[in-house]
């Protein structure tokens, strides 16, 4: 019997051999790779722009975003490992390995919603031996000009200058394209979420009709490779000038 | 999860209106798009009625500069998103998966999603000329005019939105139609078999996929600019209202190939079939296709000469910008020498895909004249450019249109057009255009600058104007024709017959109107225009060519089942749209839409396939 409908369309016989949802996602990555290419380029194009502070430099701690960076490659794996328990029909393993992607997802998340709120806030210092001695971004010149004043204490001037998505190119490019990201990671847990809950009712999620499971991995790999870009270019270019 | 036993269940065989609006049927879904967009097309002209009734004689004041910015920007996005875009997604809807010998496209409900999208997306823009003004800063809404601060109403908010939509829809329906012509080919139909309009809606929709994003993210910095006062393009705080103009280039260049592509695919088809002869260097058409696709991301600041980008960039895009202009030129040969020494026969649609060509040559003549960067400085927001994007949308475009309208109007609905209406149609059509449009040449090279709402008598334009605003009303005359014929044919014309034109390609092969499986037998395919060698083939053996007539009921051929889904989906970003356009309070209204269209989106997902018929209880 000929099952000509979408819900079948996986058994479908096709032109290619290649199934046509699976080839709609590779379509909506190459869109989806102009989407974030067009974010990158504004955020190039406002590159050292803005005409106040902070920075880059003054903000970021690639630490901790090396951290954020490398919880969000392991979830790449533990992906894998997920998809590689369903094909051998080791559903606890594959639920397991499903359910860390999503925890290291989130945690990734959670990260960058750390991030964002410590950069809203942030609290410069300036060490006012420093003065003359190491270069100082041009925010934290203009905070040096208090050293010798009240403001300083034991050698240093401390003041919240907050990074919003108003305060200057940086901030809005910034959390735009790192915003963004964000929520295509969210939107990724969302989906695994869906799946890890359908894996529990019988015959949903199987290693013969695991088409969803190509999918969501291929989305997801290809939003932590978005990230590999973006940790490179915004993170790294921005703080180490040799780049 | 709460939706997986959905309890609402899959609509089988509805009629009536609920027919239209459950439907996933890829000929009629284009047909709604078809009639949708033709109403759209007829609001799209009534704006620019009325901005040439203001431009008849000097001095007028019939409306005001304010509503006059208001008219030619609407009538720009109406023309090009709601217009000539979503008519040439009728076409790929029709007729693609019949010339691919396929039963439907590869993801019908989504394709049902795309159309409801499209009209959701189409209703936010035309509702913003009764919510206190519609957008003016012309259709590229260039940066700073579209500034909160400049532009404190809600018109710029409502183009805003309605774009993303539009392009929302847009990108379903490409992703489906690549899907669907890479993938649902019948066997035997190798992409060098492909008829000349797959080809150009393939081509066409590898330029929507990639061209969008662009936008789409210009579009939302825009959008965090007036709503939550970011800085992209707030020159006080160190943005560039030039990155604007570069990102909305980057889109809108490849984007008049999304609007001319098509246009070039239908004409392709038409040509041969009535010249009596295959398509003149049909490698040639693909591949100068592929190129103009190709550079056409390679010329987008030939809109930028005069913003000062300095001697190099202005000299490479020169170059480039002449150099796109060899792959067109190749493609009018191609049709020349389609047409030169075949029997012709001139038909309605012939005629328009005659009149396409003579036209689009016009309009491409005048692109290569301000390619040219000096020469361009002259006519840069001139009526030179005016002239120039008429002669290719309206003359280019539009026209194709017209001709795949004729062209497939005994297909799409069993009935034949009359050819005499059909004839004074075209050349009332024709004179209109040229008067209308032509003297804005001269116009232009005398200076007169467009998106003006008045000028004074002692400019020495008022002959050239009012000339153009009598073409304008012979045309539109010639617009009702062409309607009281269609909707008089489709109600009472001749039956036509499966394949009136001697057709070359599989569309004529099946019994018109298309049966709603299309093909009872899934084609095998030996050749390019398949169709017209099997009738060869068939006659040289003494055998009776099948098809074109009347088939038995297949009732085997278990065809996808209508869905209410994909409009839900639309109604959650109709109201989600709505609501981003009014932030302050309202993002309320937003979450409703996100909420109805989530709720959507997982009953679509677990939708239950429950026709009676087929009697088996599969929910994915
Ligand atoms: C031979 C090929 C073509 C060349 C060399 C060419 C060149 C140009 C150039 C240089 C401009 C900018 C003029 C200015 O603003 O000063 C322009 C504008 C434009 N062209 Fe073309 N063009 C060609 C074909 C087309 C086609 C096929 C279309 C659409 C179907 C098209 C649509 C437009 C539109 C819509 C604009 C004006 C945009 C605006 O300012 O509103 N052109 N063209
Ligand atoms: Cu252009």
């Amino acid at each position: 019997m000929a099952q000509a409908t979408a819900h079948h369309g996986e058994h479908e016989p096709t032109t290619t051999g290649l199934n046509h949802r699976k080839m709609l996602m590779w379509a909506f990555l190459g869109s989806d790779c102009m989407f974030f290419g067009t974010l990158i380029a504004t955020y190039l194009v406002y590159k050292n722009r803005s005409i106040t502070g902070p920075l880059p430099e003054d903000v970021f701690s690639i630490p901790v975003t090396t951290v954020s960076t490398f919880v969000l490659l392991m979830s790449s794996m533990s992906m894998v490992l997920a998809y590689a328990a369903l094909t051998r029909n080791s559903m606890k393993t594959f639920r397991i390995w499903l359910a860390s992607t999503c925890i290291l997802g989130a945690t990734f998340v959670g990260f960058q919603v750390y991030e964002f709120t410590t950069f809203a806030n942030y609290e410069h210092k300036v060490y006012c031996a420093d003065v003359g001695v190491k270069e100082l971004t041009p925010l934290k010149q203009q905070l040096a000009e208090k050293c010798g004043t009240e403001d300083e204490h034991n050698g240093v001037v401390e003041e919240v200058v907050g990074l919003t998505p108003r305060t200057n190119l940086f901030g809005s490019t910034f959390y735009t394209l790192t915003g963004f990201h964000g929520a295509h990671v969210t939107l990724g847990i969302v989906w695994l979420l869906s799946l890890f809950f359908l894996s529990f009712k019988k015959g949903m999620v199987t290693p013969e009709k695991n088409l969803d499971l190509d999918l969501a991995p291929l989305y997801w790999h290809f939003v932590d490779i978005v990230w590999i870009v973006i940790f490179t270019v915004v993170y790294l270019f921005g703080v180490f000038p040799g780049f | 999860m709460t939706t997986m036993a959905f309890p609402i269940p899959r609509p089988t065989h509805p009629t009536g209106i609920w027919n239209w609006i459950t439907t996933i049927d890829h000929k009629k879904i284009g047909v709604l798009y078809g009639v949708t967009a033709f109403i759209l097309f007829l609001t799209g002209g009534i704006e620019a009625l009325l901005m040439r009734i203001q431009l008849a004689g000097p001095n007028q004041d019939i409306v005001s500069a304010e509503i006059f910015n208001q008219l030619f920007t609407m009538h720009g996005t109406t023309m090009i998103f709601l217009a000539i875009m979503p008519l040439s997604a009728a076409f790929f809807n029709f007729v693609i998966p019949l010339q691919i010998g396929a039963r439907d496209v590869a993801f019908p409900r989504l394709n049902a999603f795309s159309y409801w999208t499209f009209l959701a997306g189409a209703i936010i823009l035309k509702i913003s000329w009764f919510t206190g003004g519609a957008t003016n800063a012309g259709w590229f809404g260039y940066a700073p005019l579209t500034s909160v601060q400049q532009n404190p109403g809600t018109g710029i908010d409502y183009w805003i939105v309605s774009l993303q939509v539009l392009g929302i829809a847009s990108l379903a329906a490409s992703f489906n139609f690549l899907v669907t012509i890479i993938n649902m080919r019948a066997p035997g139909m190798s992409f060098m078999r492909l008829p000349l309009f797959t080809w150009m809606t393939f081509i066409t929709n590898i330029l929507i996929v990639l061209a969008f994003p662009v936008i789409t993210v210009a579009l939302i910095e825009l959008y965090f600019d007036r709503s939550f006062g970011m800085n992209f393009f707030n020159v006080a705080r160190g943005g560039d209202p030039v990155l604007w103009q570069h990102l909305f280039w980057v889109f809108g260049h490849p984007e008049v190939y999304i609007l001319i592509l098509p246009a070039m695919g239908i004409v392709s088809e038409i040509l041969p079939t009535f010249s009596k002869k295959p398509l003149f260097g049909y490698p040639a058409i693909v591949l100068a296709g592929a190129i103009i696709a190709f550079m056409g991301w390679m010329v987008w600041s030939h809109h930028m000469f005069t913003v000062g980008l300095g001697p190099i960039p202005v000299t490479v895009f020169t170059i480039t910008t002449m150099a796109i202009a060899v792959p067109t030129g190749i493609k009018v040969f191609n049709w020349m020498g389609t047409m030169w020494g075949g029997s012709m026969d001139f038909k309605t649609p012939m005629l328009y895909a005659i009149g396409f060509v003579a036209m689009f040559t016009i309009g491409g003549i005048s692109g290569v004249m301000h390619s040219m960067a000096s020469s361009d400085a002259q006519q840069q927001d001139t009526y030179f450019i005016v002239a120039h994007i008429h002669y290719v949308l309206f003359g280019g475009a539009i026209f194709a249109i017209f001709a795949g309208i004729y062209y497939w109007f005994p297909k799409i609905t069993g009935r034949m057009y009359s050819e005499t209406l059909g004839k004074i149609n075209f050349w009332i059509t024709m004179v209109g255009f040229n008067l209308a449009f032509f003297p804005q040449h001269f116009l232009g090279l005398d200076g007169m600058p467009r998106r003006i709402y008045t000028y004074d008598a002692s400019m020495g334009w008022n002959l050239w104007n009012g000339v153009s605003t009598a073409g304008v009303i012979i045309l539109a005359i010639g617009i009702l024709i062409f309607m009281h014929n269609i909707v008089k044919s489709w109600r009472k014309g001749e039956l036509a017959g499966g394949d009136p034109w001697d057709g070359r390609t599989l569309e004529w092969s099946i019994p018109s109107p298309p049966p709603e499986y299309n093909f009872a037998e899934i084609p095998t395919v030996y050749d390019r225009d398949d169709w017209w060698a099997r009738k060869r083939r068939e006659v040289r053996r003494g055998v009776p060519v099948a098809g074109g007539s009347g088939e038995d009921e297949h009732h085997d051929i278990h065809l996808p089942q209508p869905s209410y889904w994909p409009l839900v989906v639309a109604i959650g970003l109709f109201i989600g749209g709505i609501g981003l356009v009014y932030p302050v309070g309202m993002y309320a209204i937003s979450m409703v839409g996100v909420f109805i269209g989530t709720v959507a989106v997982y009953a679509w997902s677990f939708e239950p396939v429950n026709d009676p018929e087929e009697g088996e209880q599969a929910a994915h």
